[in-house]
């Protein structure tokens, strides 16, 4: 029988992820539509063409137009994958800082700091060499090690000057001497998936940036570790990159709500764009669901 | 043996042969200026320069 669920997939490009993603829910006969974050538009005062959809797959590029999305959708009862309030945290590092804090979850010693000098204090308290990072942004892209003071101050004034407000909120974290490697774990649902290292001679290990992905056996360690930051930041379809620190073990570097997964997928043998979509598929069952009960005590 | 259908770069007129399975919203790389394309109609085949990337853009 063929289900008469309707799925919206929010993108910006098709990457091969959206390619498997669009082939599953092809494969499986679910009817589904391509929603383009660049050409959509939302009349907040017609919600009607959206209630259409039993969930909505987030899947875009830009993290402002998909939180944006998820908050209107999730605004009229539209559940979607994943949820506004996990994008949100996701999204921004000091929020997951924040969030990861409050739940007791290891990871690096982090600061931030509104002004440059603030900065710069923060920075000697730690010591040499820290990591800059950009509370929004992704893919590895201006990340800073910061090796003495004179850098710092550089780095610092730069940041200042010639990077939107945004680059102000100074976002400071001891460096880690990682062994060459983080550790790349995807999550749907309460279930880990598979887990990859990410290799690299630079500092920096994303695949966006040349780190080459292995296969990662999954220890109990990464297990704990993953699902606990996963549900401390609400769970969903999620990546938490982990970094090993050599005396205090596994730490939550950040926590992904739209991973790519072109690496991991192919090295696993694992679909997870498989797993996506039956876990898309479930959120829309649920709403569904809870429609029928509604329905059913109105009846009563 | 049909052939595939064919586009030519916006940038540097280079002819780029659509590989089957390609979809709308795909990205190509110009095998010979190496700028991002982006397809825009498969019937007729047509590409326009990809956006830019932006500073929020990610995973």
């Amino acid at each position: 029988m063929q289900t008469q669920l309707r799925i919206g997939v929010l993108y910006s490009r098709v990457r091969v992820e959206e390619k498997w993603i669009f082939g599953t829910l092809e494969k499986r006969g679910i009817n589904y539509d391509l929603l383009n974050d660049r050409t959509i538009h939302f009349d907040l005062n017609n919600p009607a063409p959206w209630l259409q959809y039993d969930a909505v797959l987030e899947r875009s590029i830009s993290f402002n137009s998909g939180l944006y999305a998820l908050r209107v959708l999730n605004s009229w009862g539209v559940p979607t994958v994943n949820r506004a309030a996990v994008a949100e945290i996701c999204g921004d590092k000091l929020t997951t800082t924040a969030l990861l804090n409050m739940n007791g979850i290891p990871q690096p010693r982090t600061a931030i700091a509104f002004t440059p000098e603030a900065a710069l204090e923060a920075i000697e308290s730690f010591g040499y060499p820290v990591v800059l990072k950009p509370v929004v942004g992704s893919w590895g892209r201006l990340l800073a090690k910061i090796n003495d003071r004179d850098a710092a101050e550089a780095i610092l004034e730069h940041k200042a000057t010639l990077g939107s407000v945004q680059h102000s909120m100074f976002y400071i974290q001891e460096f880690i001497d990682k062994p060459g490697r983080d550790v790349r774990v995807i999550i749907v649902g309460d279930r880990v998936l598979t887990a990859m290292y990410r290799k690299s001679e630079h500092w920096i290990t994303n695949t966006a940036r040349g780190g080459a992905g292995e296969p990662c056996p999954i220890t109990l360690d990464i297990e704990d570790i993953s699902l606990r930051a996963a549900q401390a930041v609400g769970g969903g379809v999620l990546a938490v990159d982990l970094i090993e620190h050599p005396q205090r073990g596994l730490l939550v570097n950040e926590i992904n709500h739209t991973m790519e997964f072109h690496t991991a997928q192919p090295i696993s043998g694992i679909d997870i764009a498989g797993e996506i979509v039956a876990y898309t598929i479930e959120v829309a069952r649920e709403k569904i669901a809870q429609q029928y009960l509604v329905h059913l005590e109105e009846f009563v | 043996m049909t052939s595939l259908p064919t586009i030519l770069c916006p940038e540097c007129s280079a002819e780029i042969g659509l590989e089957s399975g390609t979809v709308i919203g795909e990205i190509l790389v110009c095998p010979d200026c190496g700028v991002d394309l982006e397809v825009i109609s498969l019937q007729p085949p047509a590409v326009e320069l990809a956006p830019m990337e932006q500073e929020d853009w990610g995973e």
